[in-house]
């Protein structure tokens, strides 16, 4: 390659959009790996990334980082799936009806300030220790926030296309299912997207608290044999499923709301 | 097709707070003809609009077409607003199939009428782009293909040409002018633009603002067979320049 052409692929490549959020990531692993090889931290406080990779591979080999993040995992769906289910209507409800936004608005404004983590000891004295508490905490944490943001996606439809679509003879009926689905969907998933992250949080907490098996689970029992390589093993574990799921979502939307982007 | 109304007055609100934009408006638009409402902003256009289109309801007075009271919106009014009011995922076909569907007529007739109003609005090609991939101009003319699809009485245009450049808004005018010419439609144009009254129109109703009434009504009865030449014309422009200080007159009333 002669020089320009080298400039020209750096440059091209510069520009890509994933290039400097990638080199952001790199760059931290990088400082990570020299502070850890001079030893001027305690290994046990900051293991080395070979550690940690070591420790990847023996849960691996094991089966427990895959059954562990698998019970995460399908907690998350389950808790943040009910909590879709039930949002969606709900704050198509709101969202359309001023009497009933008007009676359920500031409740749920008062219940969304309560931390959810803080309803873990009642959870657990109502349901005992079984999934059936997790799965609570995870709606209880993201119920309110998905019914709100979903009731403002659709105060914000324009009326010019309801009542453009009045004047081409639809009914009341048309409505909900010809415009306010097809217009609310980009905002439904996004607003899923952002509060999965609030899920997936939420089943952390509660397996640090009480739990047979899980990816916190598995922190706390770190902490009782001071593994720190196992739990920054956990964490990067537990962030990279979290990224997937937002890009899932993302890549969801990309495909359904062409018309959107 | 006849529109009658008669003493027609709408206000907003209750009581001591209640304002009154419109005040006992009449006037009526016989079968293809081409009605105007020209006035500036508050003079209660957009309201008098609504009401006919069945949105809003008189707070007195009457709204006849055919013989029967306007009661709610139907598909025998199409409407075009202002603003692109066009169905951001669909393509611009299936925007003007949406009423269709609402029809429920069957698929071949509706790909058969999509078809024709694409090609009078003069889009065809455009036919599979999405809203946000057209020009302003050409979403207007999507929005009027769409109105036209469902075979209105009365076609509704609500300052359609209001949000485009200068240049547009001409070429816009002209084409909405064959299309009458073509087809014989009855429409009802509301509009500040004095210009696109007195060149598009038959008769021309003055709105006075707060609250809104019919000051004046006239019959414009140019040679419309070449706009460009009409607009600069003598007759055209000394009418112009009459409407104009009437409704400068207007403005200058204390409220």
């Amino acid at each position: 390659m002669r020089p320009s052409e080298v400039q020209r692929f750096l440059r091209d490549l510069w520009r890509h959009p994933w290039v400097l959020g990638l080199s952001g990531i790199l760059a931290l692993l990088l400082l990570w790996t020299l502070v850890a090889a001079t030893g001027m931290v305690d290994k046990l406080f900051l293991p080395t990334p070979a550690a940690v990779i070591q420790a990847a591979r023996e849960q691996a080999s094991q089966g427990v980082l895959l059954a562990d993040a698998g019970s995460s995992v399908m907690r998350v769906l389950a808790g943040f799936g009910l909590s879709a289910l039930v949002a969606l209507p709900l704050g198509i409800a709101m969202g359309s009806n001023a009497v009933l936004c008007r009676l359920l608005e500031p409740l749920m404004a008062l219940l969304r300030y309560m931390p959810a983590p803080a309803f873990i000891p009642l959870l657990i004295i109502y349901f005992g220790l079984g999934e059936l508490p997790k799965v609570l905490l995870i709606f209880i944490g993201t119920v309110f926030f998905n019914t709100l943001m979903i009731m403002d996606a659709v105060k914000f439809v324009p009326s010019q296309l309801l009542e453009t679509t009045l004047t081409l003879g639809g009914r009341r009926r048309d409505l909900l299912r010809r415009v306010i689905l097809p217009y609310i969907t980009p905002q439904v998933l996004d607003a899923y997207r952002i509060n999965m992250a609030a899920a997936w949080n939420l089943v952390i907490v509660a397996e640090l608290v009480a739990a047979e098996s899980g990816l916190g689970k598995r922190i706390t029992l770190a902490q009782r044999f001071l593994r720190t390589d196992q739990i920054f093993m956990e964490l990067i574990v537990i962030g990279l499923i979290g990224l997937l799921i937002d890009l899932s979502f993302r890549l969801l939307m990309r495909r359904c709301c062409r018309w959107a982007n | 097709m006849t529109l009658q109304l008669d003493r027609v007055s709408k206000s907003f609100g209750q009581g001591r707070r209640a304002t009154l934009v419109l005040d006992q408006v009449s006037f009526s638009l016989q079968t293809g003809t081409f009605v105007a409402l020209l006035g500036s902003s508050g003079s209660g256009k957009s309201t008098l609009m609504r009401l006919v289109a069945g949105l809003e309801h008189p707070s007195s007075g009457s709204l006849v077409l055919d013989g029967r009271p306007i009661r709610g919106p139907g598909s025998d009014r199409g409407m075009v607003f202002q603003n692109y009011s066009l169905y951001p995922w669909l393509t611009a076909a299936q925007n003007v199939a949406f009423g269709l569907k609402l029809q429920r007529l069957d698929r071949a007739e509706i790909r058969e009428r999509t078809g024709f109003y694409l090609d009078v609005v003069g889009l065809a090609d455009a036919a599979d782009r999405l809203p946000r991939e057209l020009s302003g101009g050409m979403q207007q003319r999507v929005a009027i293909a769409r109105a036209l699809a469902a075979q209105p009485r009365l076609l509704l245009l609500d300052e359609p040409f209001g949000a485009l450049d200068l240049q547009i808004r001409e070429t816009m005018q002209q084409f909405l002018h064959d299309l009458w010419t073509r087809t014989g439609l009855s429409v009802l144009l509301i509009t500040h633009d004095i210009d696109e009254a007195l060149l598009l129109a038959q008769d021309v109703h003055i709105l006075a603002p707060s609250p809104g009434r019919i000051v004046r009504s006239l019959q414009v009865d140019f040679d419309r067979s070449d706009l460009e030449r009409l607009r600069l014309s003598s007759s055209f422009l000394g009418l112009r320049h009459e409407v104009a200080s009437t409704l400068r007159s207007l403005s200058r009333e204390p409220c």
